[in-house]
């Protein structure tokens, strides 16, 4: 369970020779009772993982696309409890990692402790938490160690070299590369430095490093994880399960790998 | 040897403070930091500061023995901090002279802000005119709705405003959009934050552009009156006049510090920003404070009648001083505030800022309590210019 599923599942893709593709969906857009279908439905596309978003109402790190979908998931009442329950409900079901992404306020509110208990019950591996920078991880790590949860760290284009280096030894599962100097969203391009910076994170990271933030096509997908060991595709799958194209998720995802 | 040493290395007051950002804005933050540090122990930089602060703010402001109003309150002599007389008529531009000195030192050329009532962003866009620094503010479209006036002020200034859609439209909505703005451009811009709130270090570095304000009220108290007042008041939504006036005060464990927050409809309505009230931690904007949010963490709307106080967050120092009891936290109705807003207009002929018109409505209750041979402070935050149109409304629906 936990870290060790995660880190095991990336492994034996990459061992396939394959290129990771984790995407990201919005919890309870749409209603919370899509989430089994949806997680289902991407498990049979061969992705790597699923990140699961939570949404919370000040979400600073997310463009328009999630911000939207988050505004959506919270007019429907979904609370980071719903969304733990429903978790709960398939886990034994499910093959593929859950990597829950969510603010820190409301693991903090939840309380922390708990909250590591519960992700344990509803069978999620790894957590990703935009707002938590090395400086204040200690509020969660120590209990996250205890259930043997895999907190993902993220790295910026901004990071200095000292900073890359302890985030990607710290990092659990993989290392999230964030791969635009900005929010999440898609881009038509990106900055030239990002192959090098893709390159040296790379280099120095002993868990697989991923691309994400900006990528809504398999030939970016495809570019970024030549560099690297694949990506996260957030915005545009959320907005292709808002729109019920399913069969561009499958397409994107199978043409990504 | 001073005893309260307030924020930490790591930003912390206590258990409040400290960074709760992404990744992105780490380096930008410890950068600000570094150079803050530097510019504070550098003679060339406090000299321009200081500059510019007599000639170009007006400082200092005057400490004025508001002979009527004493009368009228029959309590403590009472004395107005009138920041209302600063350039662009608010404290803001204490911390704003600051902040865009530290932009043109740290090399960046371009400055992003938020505002709620405006005066933020009138102060921010002032001083990016005046060192040639380019300037976005957002805004919040019900607050550009509220205060048009400072909307025109600032394009005049030469600053883009950009008006905020989402959530309620106001001050909370505005600092998320400047962030998310931040992140995109934090490689040449500088986010001049207009408060107390936000990721360390901008709590400390903008409560000591503040702290001019208790400075000077101590010297002039000792030279009017030969003696510390006894009592302070000030207004509170993020809380940066408050602290600056609080700061020089804190281990003169004698006089008492009054913070008062906007009670809007009243504090047992869901419309209010009184946050302290009923202490709710939590994180929000990169900081851990008190909070108006719900059991599942999820942050609520504030209400105030007046743009500046509508904040449901409140800066982490004041939670602290809150929990160490040092800070006494009260809430003043929209009602009172509008009455208070008519009394010191008809008393002393100075129209205040809405915001410092709660202050001064708390200073009515607290006078009942206080006797004729002590002495009390407000600080008038800001002048009332921009809030007439607002209270023409509201004294004709009556």
């Amino acid at each position: 369970m936990g870290k060790e599923k995660l880190a095991n599942h990336l492994h034996q893709l990459q061992n396939e020779s394959k290129n990771l593709f984790v995407p990201y969906i919005m919890a309870g857009d749409g209603g919370l009772d899509k989430l089994e279908q949806n997680i289902q439905f991407l498990q049979n596309c061969g992705v790597a993982a699923i990140e699961v978003g939570v949404p919370f109402s000040d979400p600073v790190a997310d463009g328009p696309t999630i911000q939207n979908a988050g505004k959506r998931s919270l007019e429907n009442g979904t609370t980071l409890t719903a969304v733990l329950q429903k978790l709960e409900l398939f886990k034994a079901k499910r093959t593929v990692p859950i990597i829950v992404m969510t603010y820190i306020n409301l693991i903090y509110k939840y309380g922390v402790s708990r909250f590591a208990k519960s992700c344990v019950q509803a069978g999620i591996d790894g957590l990703i938490i935009p707002d938590l920078p090395i400086e204040e991880e200690k509020l969660v790590t120590d209990v996250l160690n205890q259930q043997s949860i895999a907190l993902i760290r993220l790295v910026a284009l901004t990071s200095s070299k000292d900073r890359i280096k302890m985030l990607a030894n710290r990092s659990e599962g993989f290392l999230y590369a964030v791969t635009v100097t900005g929010t999440t969203g898609e881009r038509t391009a990106y900055e030239k430095k990002v192959k090098t910076y893709l390159y040296q994170l790379k280099q120095q990271s002993p868990v697989p490093v991923l691309a994400g933030f900006g990528i809504s096509t398999s030939e970016q997908a495809i570019e970024l994880a030549s560099y690297c060991d694949g990506v996260i595709v957030g915005s545009k799958i959320v907005d292709l399960f808002h729109q019920g194209k399913t069969a561009e998720i499958k397409q994107l995802i199978q043409t990504s790998i | 040897m001073p005893t309260y040493t307030m924020p930490d290395v790591n930003g912390k007051f206590g258990k409040f403070g400290g960074r709760y950002v992404p990744e992105t804005l780490m380096p930008a933050l410890l950068e600000l930091e570094q150079a803050y540090e530097e510019a504070m122990n550098d003679p060339t930089f406090t000299k321009e500061l200081n500059d510019y602060m007599t000639q170009y703010i007006g400082r200092e402001t005057p400490l004025y023995y508001a002979k009527n109003l004493t009368k009228r309150f029959a309590g403590p002599h009472i004395y107005l901090k009138r920041e209302d007389l600063n350039h662009t008529g608010a404290h803001k531009i204490n911390n704003t002279i600051g902040q865009a000195l530290l932009t043109c030192r740290m090399g960046k050329k371009k400055v992003v802000a938020e505002t709620g009532a405006g005066q933020h962003g009138v102060a921010t866009a002032t001083v990016c005119s005046l060192l040639g620094l380019k300037c976005v503010v957002f805004m919040g479209e019900a607050d550009m709705r509220r205060q048009k006036l400072n909307v025109f002020r600032m394009e005049l200034l030469g600053a883009e405003v950009r008006s905020v859609k989402n959530g309620s439209g106001t001050l909370k909505d505005a600092v998320n959009d400047a962030l998310r703005y931040w992140v995109a451009n934090v490689e040449d811009t500088h986010y001049i934050l207009g408060s107390v709130v936000g990721p360390h270090p901008f709590p400390k570095i903008v409560r000591d552009f503040q702290s001019i304000i208790g400075k000077e009220t101590k010297n002039q108290m000792l030279q009017k009156h030969g003696s510390l007042p006894d009592a302070i008041v000030a207004c509170i939504g993020g809380g940066s006049n408050a602290m600056g006036i609080f700061y020089p005060f804190i281990e003169d464990k004698d006089v008492k510090l009054y913070g008062v927050e906007a009670g809007g409809v009243g504090i047992d309505t869901n419309q209010h920003a009184s946050v302290l009230v009923r202490p709710n931690p939590g994180i929000l904007h990169g900081t851990m404070t008190n909070l108006l949010q719900d059991d599942h963490g999820q942050i609520q709307e504030a209400f105030s009648i007046s743009a500046g106080l509508d904040y449901p967050g409140v800066g982490p120092e004041h939670s602290h001083l809150n929990d160490t009891g040092r800070v006494i936290y009260e809430s003043i109705t929209d009602d009172k505030a509008v009455s208070a807003f008519q009394t010191l207009s008809q008393t002393e002929g100075i129209i205040p800022a809405l915001e410092s018109a709660h202050a001064i409505a708390f200073v009515e209750k607290l006078a009942k309590r206080m006797t004729p041979a002590q002495t009390l402070v407000v600080c008038l935050s800001g002048r009332g210019d921009k809030d007439v149109e607002q209270i023409k409304q509201i004294l004709e629906e009556k």
